[in-house]
Order: C-alpha cells, then sequence, then structure tokens
C-alpha cells in the first residue's frame, strides 16, 4: 500500500527549500555589486527584483511551514530536485528582465543550463549583453557545479543530520572530509583558489593578446567559472573562437581537466599524495577513454580532409574532444561546422566522449569515468571466470582512493545508472527527431544535453520547438541530478495522488 | 599607344576573373559563409557587420571580431587598416559597422584551423555611438514595490512576535 505523503512531509519539505531560497537570494547580491561597480542601472534593478522576489518566496515558506524536525531520506531528495527546479525559475528572473531572452522559457531553459553546467544557449544578441547579467550567467554555473544545496550547507545549514541526504541528493555520494559540512567547505576553498589561479592566467593571457585589461579580467573570471565547472557559457557569442589564442585553448584545456577531476583527487593532490592521479580507476579509464575517442574524432577528420594540416586537425579535434568528455561544451568550431565539416565518424568519437563524462564528484555529467570503469573490470572478470579452469576463484580489484574488491553491487548499480544515462540520451534524440532533425544530430544534441555538457550542432535555437526545449531542460536536470532525486520526486507526486 | 594600353587592361582583368582563386561576392552573410565554406574557402569575399568586443593587437596585425546579426566572424587585418575603427559593440555602446573585403578561409592554417577572413580593405559603412542608459521606470517601480511587501512582512513578522 502506498502512503499518501502528509502535511508535515510538506512542511519539511517546503522549510529547507525556503532555506535554500534564501541561499540562491544571497548569491543575486554579487551581480548587484557587479552592477553597481559598472554603473549598469536596469541591470542592478534586474536582479534587485530577482533578489526580492526570491527572499519574499524563501521567507514566506519558512514561515509558513516552520520545523524543527529533520529530514528523512526521501524529503532530503525532493528537497534537492526541488530546488534546482525553484533555482531555475528564479535565477530566471533576472535574466528574462534583461530582454536578451524571447520568452521566460527560453530564460528558464539558459538558467538551467547554467545551474546543470551544460552550456547550451538561447541568449539573444549575447554580444551587447551587460556584465551584470553575463556574471550571473556564470556564476550560476559555479553555483550548479559545486552544487546549489552545497552552497546551502557550506554557508546557512549549522549541522543537522538531513544534510547528508540532500548532499548525496545532489548526485555527491563522496565524503571527502568525516562531516558532511567540511566536505561542502572543502569543495568550495579548492573552487576558490583555482578560480583565483585560473582568473589570474586567463586575465595575462586576454592582455598578451590584446584585450583591454578589465576586460580582459571579467573575461578571466566568467571563462574560468564555465571550464572549471565545466559549463561552457561564454561572455561572447563566438565561444573560445573569439580570443583567436592558441594559449588561450591550452589553459582553458587544463582549467577543463581539472574541472573533470574527483574533488577527492584534489584533495589527494593538494595533501601531496600525487601518485594517487596514476593508480586512480578513475584517472587511469579517463585516459583510455581520451585516446580511444580522440582515435575516433582524428581517424573521421583524416577521412574527410577537413582540415589543411595534422597540427590543425590535432588542435581543432583535440580541444572540441576534450570540451566534450569534460562536459564543458566550449568550442573552436562554429556549431553549424560539426554536420558540414566533421563525418559521422567524427561526431561518432565526440558523442561517446560526452556520453562518457569525467570523474565522479566532480562537476561534470554523464556516466562517469567509476562506472565505465567498473564496467570494463566486470567484463574482464566475466572473460576471465569462462578462461580459466571452472575451480578457479577470479577476483578483480581495483584502486580508487583505497584498493577495492569489485562486487555484484557495485556493479548493478554502475549499470543501472549506465542504463538510465543511455535511455535518455536515447529519448532526447527521439523527440528531436520527431520534429524533423536527423538521426546523428538529435543523438549529438541530447547527448549534449543529457550528459550537461553544452557542445551543439545547430539544433539548439530560439526557433526550436517549445516541447525540444522542455526536453532538454528535463534532460539536463535529471542528467545533472543523476535520476534518483528525479525518481523520488516523481514517486512523491504519485503518492500524493494514488497514496491512502 | 592608347588602345594597347586599353587591351592590356582588357586581358589582365580577364585573367583575374578567370584566376580560380578569386571570386568577388557581393554581401554575404555569416550563416552563409559557414554553411557553405567549402565554396567560399580561398575566394574574395565582402562582409559587413558590427564590430563587437576587443580589438585585438598582434604585432602589426589586429583581430577584429564582427557580428552580422547572425553569427560573428574573426577578421585578420593590418593595424593600420584597423585604425578607422572607433566604437565597438558592448552593452554600452554599438559598434561601427564596417565592410570587409578579404580572403574567406574555412580552416586558416595561419591561425590553427579557424574559420576566418584575412582582411584587404575595410570601409566604415555607419559609425557606432555610445548607448545612453534611462532609467526604466516600470522596474523601479516594481522594484520599490516588492521592497515595500517585504517590508510589511517584517513588521508583521515583528507584531506577531511581541
Amino acid at each position: 500500500m502506498i502512503l499518501r505523503p502528509g502535511i508535515e512531509d510538506l512542511k519539511i519539505i517546503g522549510f529547507y527549500l525556503g532555506k535554500i531560497i534564501l541561499g540562491l537570494a544571497f548569491t543575486m547580491v554579487i551581480p548587484i555589486l557587479i552592477g553597481l561597480c559598472f554603473k549598469e542601472i536596469n541591470p542592478t534593478l534586474d536582479f534587485i527584483i530577482g533578489i526580492e522576489i526570491s527572499v519574499l518566496l524563501g521567507l514566506l515558506l519558512m514561515k509558513i511551514c516552520r520545523t524543527d524536525k529533520d529530514l528523512n531520506w526521501m524529503q532530503g531528495m525532493i528537497v534537492v530536485s526541488l530546488s534546482w527546479v525553484v533555482a531555475m525559475i528564479l535565477g530566471a528572473i533576472p535574466l528574462y528582465l534583461s530582454g536578451h531572452w524571447k520568452s521566460f522559457l527560453d530564460a528558464c531553459f539558459d538558467t538551467m543550463s547554467g545551474f546543470a553546467t551544460t552550456g547550451l544557449v538561447l541568449v539573444q544578441n549575447l554580444d551587447h549583453l551587460s556584465y551584470t547579467h553575463n556574471l550571473w550567467r556564470h556564476l550560476i554555473m559555479f553555483l550548479g557545479g559545486q552544487g546549489i544545496v552545497v552552497i546551502a550547507l557550506s554557508f546557512f545549514v549549522r549541522g543537522f543530520s538531513g544534510a547528508f541526504k540532500m548532499y548525496v541528493g545532489e548526485a555527491r555520494d563522496e565524503k571527502i572530509m568525516p562531516n558532511v559540512i567540511h566536505t561542502s567547505r572543502f569543495i568550495w576553498t579548492v573552487g576558490i583558489v583555482y578560480l583565483i589561479l585560473g582568473t589570474l592566467a586567463l586575465g595575462l593571457t586576454g592582455i598578451f593578446n590584446g584585450m583591454k585589461p578589465l576586460n580582459s579580467f571579467f573575461h578571466g573570471v566568467c571563462i574560468f567559472m564555465a571550464a572549471f565547472d565545466t559549463g561552457g557559457f561564454s561572455p561572447q557569442s563566438q565561444s573560445i573562437l573569439y580570443y583567436h589564442s592558441p594559449i588561450y585553448e591550452i589553459i582553458t584545456i587544463v582549467i577543463m581537466i581539472l574541472g573533470a577531476l574527483n574533488f577527492r583527487m584534489h584533495y589527494h593532490l593538494w595533501t601531496g599524495n600525487r601518485k594517487e592521479i596514476f593508480k586512480n580507476i578513475e584517472t587511469r579509464t579517463f585516459f583510455v577513454t581520451i585516446i580511444v575517442a580522440f582515435s575516433i574524432v582524428a581517424v573521421g577528420l583524416a577521412e574527410i580532409g577537413s582540415y589543411p594540416s595534422v597540427l590543425v586537425l590535432f588542435r581543432k579535434g583535440f580541444y572540441q574532444l576534450i570540451s566534450a568528455h569534460t562536459g564543458t561544451g566550449f568550442q573552436t568550431i562554429y556549431p553549424q561546422q560539426f554536420p558540414i565539416d566533421w563525418n559521422p565518424l567524427a561526431l561518432t568519437g565526440i558523442i561517446i566522449a560526452m556520453a562518457l563524462g569525467g570523474a565522479v564528484c566532480s562537476t561534470t555529467g554523464a556516466i562517469k569515468m567509476l562506472r565505465v570503469g567498473i564496467i570494463f573490470k566486470a567484463i574482464k572478470e566475466d572473460i576471465k571466470k569462462i578462461i580459466m579452469p571452472e575451480r578457479a576463484i577470479v577476483i578483480e580489484r581495483f584502486h580508487h582512493i583505497k584498493d577495492v574488491f569489485l562486487e555484484d553491487k557495485m556493479v548493478r548499480g554502475a549499470l543501472i545508472i549506465t542504463l538510465f544515462y543511455i535511455i535518455l540520451y536515447g529519448l532526447g534524440a527521439l523527440v528531436g527527431m520527431f520534429y524533423g532533425n536527423p538521426f546523428l544530430e538529435s543523438l549529438f544534441e541530447s547527448t549534449s544535453a543529457a550528459a550537461n555538457i553544452g557542445l551543439s550542432c545547430g539544433i539548439t535555437s530560439t526557433t526550436m520547438p517549445s516541447v525540444l526545449k522542455i526536453t532538454y531542460i528535463i534532460q539536463m536536470w535529471s542528467g545533472r541530478l543523476e535520476f534518483m532525486s528525479v525518481f523520488t520526486i516523481l514517486g512523491f507526486l504519485y503518492a500524493l495522488i494514488k497514496g491512502k | 599607344m592608347k588602345k594597347n594600353f586599353k587591351l592590356v587592361l582588357i586581358i589582365l582583368l580577364f585573367a583575374l576573373a578567370l584566376y580560380p582563386g578569386t571570386c568577388f561576392s557581393e554581401g554575404l552573410s555569416s550563416s552563409e559563409l559557414i554553411k557553405n565554406a567549402k565554396l567560399y574557402d580561398g575566394k574574395l569575399v565582402v562582409y559587413s557587420g558590427e564590430v563587437i568586443g576587443d580589438v585585438m593587437l598582434r604585432g602589426q596585425f589586429v583581430w577584429v571580431n564582427i557580428n552580422d546579426g547572425e553569427n560573428a566572424i574573426g577578421v585578420w587585418m593590418a593595424s593600420t587598416l584597423a585604425e578607422e575603427i572607433e566604437f565597438s559593440g558592448s552593452y554600452k555602446s554599438i559598434g561601427d559597422n564596417i565592410e570587409i573585403t578579404g580572403i574567406f578561409h574555412r580552416a586558416c592554417p595561419q591561425h590553427g584551423g579557424d574559420l576566418d577572413i584575412h582582411a584587404q580593405a575595410l570601409r566604415k559603412k555607419e559609425k557606432g555611438r555610445a548607448v545612453e542608459q534611462r532609467l526604466d521606470i516600470d522596474k523601479k517601480n516594481s522594484s520599490l514595490i516588492l521592497l515595500g511587501i517585504l517590508f510589511l512582512i517584517w513588521i508583521l513578522t515583528l507584531f506577531k512576535r511581541k
């Protein structure tokens, strides 16, 4: 028998949702300060309206649903998935008010794309967007990459057991520190330290490339946030092509790879345990899949003769591949060039890279390296069992922070999530094809949305049907949260209607 | 003598028109160039649009990004040619609208395979300008009303506590 959730459940969910909304409202202070610094009056007003609506909603929820009770697993998961939907709507308000988005749905699309660190865009006339709005676009990537709930846990929650439930709900099931609040703060420390270093590197390169110092550092901050959080937004419409700089491309490749690493890996690197990077199953799998996927891309590009020399082929092919594999979505070619200049084989290589993604407990989306590594280990174990004598005991193990023996439970978990992702990629492709797009392009765009990549082959545009926009929003949302929170909310809604 | 000169001139123009790498195309859009990049690769094209973002100096050359309303394309030109540019497009300004005549590259071997145009001539079609910022009254009023509601809630909460 399914039990209908009670008023108490709704109150607890509402109360913690209110807390997270207040946290989100607090982050809007940053673009307001930027707006004041750059004397951008109307953009500042957009964010003042945004912050007021958010505070109002947050306070009302907290007042109406006031409770001292802690979250249980179901409530924690629902708070997380609802937080992302509410964040999308509230975050879209200042964007929509700017007049650069054709509809509120388009603004919601870009906000979800930002929070989920995807990078697909529907913004109009981006090259004339204010500093204030541009900073917000990139800031939401940083916030989403670190985790909206992680923000609340880090700054607004003073330790309660429900914190871990929300943390897990945001697809972060690995604790770096013994305490989840400390883990969240560590994630923020890593982000802030790299932010300073990355901004300096990109800002100085920009000046060296002929950009004005202020603009250069502003771009540096934005591009860093988009690269480290594997988001892929950029302040100009041409993405990384705007800079016409190989050094800029190299720096962004380094930042993208850093963003695709597990935060636990950063912890080990920071504490001097560099051996971990060579032993870990995730980094090893990442290395192998980069080589395999790039080989496919390179053969495809060489076959069609897209580029005049090997060096050019490497520069274009490798950049798009790393951008796809890390889930970033920066481009040094135009979206329209993918279906024209790249053949199906090269596109398949990019789709494979997008579908696999980076490390668990990182800012990337998609299946992720740990699961890919576990599945390969399981296949290896099964092959060994076939080859070896019946009485032989085959044990497979791998290294992920510590030595771990491969168990059926792990393989099952990895395969289930992988299966869900494949279904999600396929469903989005079907909707794309329903609207008359070719199969490969539909699969490309769908994988890009569901795996939170942001590379586009031209389907994503303001003129695409609303149903397709909503499909991609759902894909970005469920892909980022890795399904569990989304399934919980669906179950919750079902229980509300059918429960007794 | 005059007749001979005319003949030479006609032959020269004819030869220039037949030369495979040369094709004069009037007013191509960025989408047209990107979609038919193989067709225009290595050809002389005319492209116009608004200068956006930074004019990036690289030695004796500059990179200028020109947006025609559909896409922005990078244009590589001599810095002397770029001296005419006064405004570049941003939130606070509308950039100069310029017309570029230059060689289009689908995958420029000199610039790491970028799709670009190497400008040979530049013509300013329309001068850019600074955009005057006016306070949006509706936005101002909305923010004040919302602030009032927030203040009211705060006062009500204080009363409730008492």
